[in-house]
């Protein structure tokens, strides 16, 4: 198997960004790498075949768009988070305000949308909250907003939620069908599913809290910089921010306009305009 | 005297382990020569949902202190690393690392290939590959890109491991330099401590 190089990774970069307008520029190299990878294994296809696709078949860059960018991920991932979010974070954004605004970027297929609504439900103010949530992959946010996932996902996603220490079982908010679990609609009715990209995207809302777990580990140094400022711009003062259990901000320029209200579960509280 | 042939180019130290190596791994630290001059970046399975007491019964007995990289963090010289629970650890040009959440490899997440692989591009042939007792053959594609990329690869003895899969895995797909056992790979750390020193 011929390694790709970062000449042909950078081909590839450049050519999505002019053509397209997709910036994966600053994207870590290492998994940027795998993605493509990974796409010319699942279509059979070879560095100089792709460009030429690429070139040539502009409905092919939305099926590329869905394999390159990383679509894993769990409902109550991490538990621990969520109790702190139920116990900690969101009764503090109460103590000022009754109504108040969510930001998931990067929300992929939707299951940290799920329990962040299934959360507020169990707490009685789902109505209170609207919801925000933002992919550049149109796809994956179609699945996001069907909220229908394979049952055989339930094992892992129930035990999170028992973990999490949910009110009831995580069946109450969802039925089967043919292999599918089909979450309740109510759950996303104060939910606005909408396209934006973190790198190209300007600021469209300010918010109470935003949760970004796992989507700035694909991105560099560089990027992580930019992104972050943006988060900052689209933070209310004393607004928080969430990213995942391993990130962190310390090696950020904007990292001093926050200070850390939970180290464990990495989420900061912005405390500087 | 010098067994293993060894100078002091090595860059990094890379170890990947599955069932039966915790007590290799626990045997290696605790008996690490003092001030190794080398990063030690470790992957070994782990249960995916179990974030803590991992890296605490690891740095028990171990001379250096055991630590989870964050996304991004620097690789510092002597430090000893582990791939935290259900992240992919890679190495980066720059000398510092990346975490990811992709899909499972070899029905685990961290992988062993992934950061073998990626340390084998990063460190080329100032890489040592170390590959323990496991059940399953992740680690054996990893240990064949730091072969092919120039670096030295040993394997725990099959004799010797609890679960000998992944060692002999990684015999059937790539030149192996080195097959010992726990403690002959603590003479081979100690030996390469001693060119660092002179």
């Amino acid at each position: 198997m011929q390694e790709i190089d970062i000449a042909d990774l950078r081909r590839i970069s450049e050519l999505i960004y002019q053509k397209y307008n997709y910036d994966f520029r600053n994207y870590a190299m290492s998994s940027f790498k795998r993605r493509v990878q990974r796409i010319l294994d699942l279509k059979k296809l070879t560095i100089d075949s792709l460009i030429k696709k690429l070139n040539e078949q502009p409905a092919f860059i939305h099926e590329f768009l869905d394999e390159l960018t990383v679509n894993v991920t769990e409902m109550f991932r991490d538990p621990g988070f969520w109790r702190v979010m139920r116990e900690e974070i969101i009764p503090s954004i109460l103590l000022n305000h009754k109504q108040f605004k969510i930001w998931h970027a990067g929300c992929s297929s939707g299951e940290e949308v799920l329990s962040m609504a299934i959360l507020l439900k169990e707490m009685g103010i789902h109505q209170n909250v609207q919801i925000y949530a933002t992919d550049l992959d149109v796809n994956i946010l179609e699945k996001a907003k069907a909220a229908t996932y394979p049952v055989k996902n339930m094992d892992l996603n129930e035990k999170n939620y028992i973990r999490f220490q949910g009110a009831g079982s995580l069946k109450d908010y969802y039925r089967e069908e043919n292999g599918q679990a089909i979450f309740n609609r109510d759950l996303l009715s104060t939910v606005t599913f909408r396209k934006h990209d973190l790198v190209l995207g300007e600021v469209f809302n300010k918010f109470d809290l935003i949760l970004c777990r796992n989507v700035m580990i694909y991105f560099n140094q560089t990027l992580q910089n930019e992104v972050l400022k943006k988060f900052h711009e689209s933070l209310f003062k004393y607004g928080y921010l969430a990213i995942g259990s391993k990130e962190s901000l310390i090696w950020c320029d904007y990292a001093n306009r926050f200070i850390v209200v939970n180290n464990e579960e990495k989420i900061y509280k912005k405390i500087k305009d | 005297m010098n067994k293993y042939n060894l100078n002091n180019s090595y860059k990094a130290v890379v170890i990947g382990g599955s069932a039966g190596s915790f007590q290799g791994v626990v045997k290696i630290l605790s008996q690490l020569p003092k001030g190794f001059p080398l990063p030690i970046i470790m992957c070994l399975h782990r249960l995916k949902h179990v974030r803590h007491g991992f890296v605490e019964a690891l740095s028990l007995k171990s001379v250096v202190q055991v630590t989870e990289p964050y996304d991004k963090e620097p690789i510092k010289k002597g430090g000893v690393y582990l791939a935290p629970a259900n992240y992919h650890l890679s190495v980066e040009l720059g000398n510092y690392f990346a975490l990811s959440t992709e899909e499972m490899i070899n029905n685990s997440r961290p992988a062993i290939d992934i950061t073998l692989g990626t340390c084998a591009y990063v460190f080329k042939d100032k890489l040592i590959g170390i590959l323990l007792s496991g059940a399953n053959k992740d680690g054996a594609l990893g240990m064949k890109q730091i072969k092919d990329r120039g670096g030295l690869t040993i394997v725990q003895d099959p004799s010797e491991c609890m679960i000998d899969t992944m060692p002999k895995s990684a015999m059937a797909l790539t030149k192996i330099d080195y097959v010992l056992k726990i403690d002959q790979i603590v003479d081979f750390l100690k030996e390469l401590n001693k060119h660092y020193r002179t």
